[in-house]
């Protein structure tokens, strides 16, 4: 599955709902799925800035390809995580960059979630990209 | 023989001046509560611009066209309404600003510079929003001025013989607010303006969160300077108010230089200053804007403060009920005397959640740390929930708000 698929797979997901409550709800029960994050991860290296909640990211490099690890102290940001990793997780450097974030748009996300919101979406997908570039380099 | 004055707020008629209140979020009428950000705007107020820009928009001071005079006149008749809504002695004492951070900065500047030298003391509470923080901050860094803090209790309540303690004779100024923006708590400004005077300090009160909720009068309170924004009282962004004591304006040097703020400008034998309040006027101001807050203090006076405010506490005295029966959620701010401010936590629920979700039922609360993280941080929190109350706000929205609330904080949990 690349990471477009699981885009589909996604929003193939939330056309199960009708309304956003629904779907909030699905978003934070998925990210009462994620890993565990170590706190020894938790740096000022792995905080990402401009959300109301405390978000850390890490990342490592295996076999070529990314794996994200995240956590946040709320539940919707937890959620939009575990949205994230399905994404992009264990994805080629190079995937992720070629890669639109299409789900975006198409799961409403950016209606609902917009920046001036400040809730990290837009902060932690600037992460995975930023991270994908510096490797594909 | 006067009218017996009504005893309660009627507040369908209230709610009939403001469109907003029509609207609809996310399918579920608005029920807007975040007032302490910034207040909804009544018809008359809306009117105002409309009526500016159709008929009178021009420039003021100036002109001797029809226009001008109009707008001359009806800016210098707020200027007469901000007045009285202070009860300060002259129209003089009052400045036009673009809110109480650029009054505060104004007084920072003007007066500051002029008076204040390195190792001199200014008193700021913990309580204090950031717009009277940081300018006092970037003072200190410029001329070496000590800022000390104004300690609070376990209830958000001002400690007032820790107060008391920390004047010396280095300490020139005072400056807090009268309304705490993040738990709502009523300072007692008098008092605390009395033992200023003591020391012979100044004190400056920003009154932000004041105006909307008691009367304010500046000569019994003795305020040295008071500070209001206009889109907290009912009014548009972009317009708020200095009061200054004459004396001391006078004595104030310009803080910006422009039009309006001149007597004579020359090359060769300087330029003169304009006498107070223009002196702190540069530029052409908003002036819609300020015409406009004249316009929602006329309409706050005509419902009058004392009944607003007694609203707003029932309000607040029913919020409260509410809100602590809710499993897991704990008021911050629990001050005897407090403003229609509710700050919370709830354990297992950020903040940031319940504002994005409580949002999906048409309510609109703010959540983050309300322009006071010195004071959130001392209370072990980096963000609240804060529910605000205004005239046109009722009890059965605040049941809705509450019953939205605990719905979220079952989806979250």
């Amino acid at each position: 599955m690349t990471a477009l698929d699981a885009q589909a797979e996604l929003v193939d997901e939330f056309e199960m709902f009708d309304n956003w409550m629904d779907r909030y709800q699905y978003i934070i029960d998925m990210g009462k799925q994620l890993p565990a994050f170590p706190d020894e991860w938790k740096s000022a290296e792995t905080k990402i800035e401009g959300c109301q909640s405390n978000v850390w990211m890490h990342h490592r490099l295996d076999g070529g390809r990314l794996h994200f690890d995240a956590i946040s102290d709320a539940a919707i940001v937890s959620g939009l995580i575990a949205v994230l990793m399905r994404i992009y997780n264990d994805r080629t450097p190079q995937e992720i960059v070629s890669t639109e974030p299409s789900f975006l748009e198409e799961l409403g996300l950016d209606k609902h979630l917009s920046p001036t919101r400040s809730n990290g979406l837009h902060a932690m997908l600037g992460r995975i990209y930023q991270v994908a570039e510096s490797q594909a380099a | 023989m006067t009218a017996l004055k009504e005893l309660t707020l009627d507040v369908v008629k209230v709610r009939a001046d403001f469109p907003i209140l029509e609207r609809k979020v996310h399918g579920y009428p608005l029920i807007y509560l975040d007032n302490a950000a910034t207040s909804q705007t009544p018809r008359q107020v809306i009117a105002t611009f409309d009526d500016y820009y159709r008929r009178y928009n021009a420039n003021i001071h100036r002109g001797l066209h029809t226009l001008a005079d109009e707008a001359t006149a009806a800016y210098e008749g707020t200027r007469e309404t901000v007045r009285a809504f202070l009860n300060a002695r002259e129209r003089r004492e009052i400045v036009f600003t673009r809110g109480t951070t650029e009054a505060i900065n104004l007084v920072a500047n003007a007066w500051g510079r002029a008076n204040l030298k390195a190792g001199d003391e200014v008193l700021v509470s913990l309580m204090e929003h950031h717009s009277n923080i940081v300018p006092w901050q970037l003072l200190a860094e410029q001329l070496g001025i000590v800022i000390k803090v104004i300690p609070v209790d376990e209830r958000g309540v001002l400690d007032l013989d820790a107060y008391r303690d920390l004047f010396t004779e280095r300490t020139r100024l005072v400056a807090v607010n009268h309304v705490s923006n993040a738990f709502g708590t009523i300072n007692p400004v008098k008092e605390l303006a009395g033992i200023a005077h003591a020391h012979d300090a100044l004190i400056l009160i920003d009154g932000a969160q004041a105006a909307p909720h008691e009367p304010i009068d500046v000569q019994d309170i003795d305020a040295d300077f008071y500070a209001f924004s206009g889109h907290k009282v009912y009014g548009p962004t972009g317009a708020g108010a200095l009061y200054g004591k004459a004396a001391l304006l006078e004595a104030m040097p310009p803080w910006q230089g422009g039009g309006e703020m001149i007597k004579t400008v020359s090359f060769d034998t300087g330029t003169s200053f304009a006498d107070i309040p223009h002196r702190f006027e540069a530029g052409t101001p908003a002036i819609a804007e300020v015409i406009a807050l004249g316009k929602a203090l006329e309409w706050v006076s005509g419902i009058g403060l004392e009944l607003i405010g007694g609203w707003e506490q029932q309000l607040l005295a029913h919020a409260t009920e509410r809100l602590v029966a809710v499993d897991g959620l704990r008021i911050l701010g629990t001050a005897p005397h407090k403003a229609g401010v509710i700050s919370f936590v709830v354990d297992g629920a950020h903040s940031q959640d319940i504002g994005l979700l409580i949002d999906q039922l048409g309510v609109a609360i703010r959540t983050g740390h309300h322009c006071a993280q010195p004071l959130l941080t001392h209370f072990g929190v980096d963000a609240t929930c804060r529910a605000s109350f205004a005239a046109y706000n009722t009890p059965e929205e605040i049941d809705i708000f509450v019953d939205a609330l605990e719905r979220v904080i079952g989806m979250v949990r």
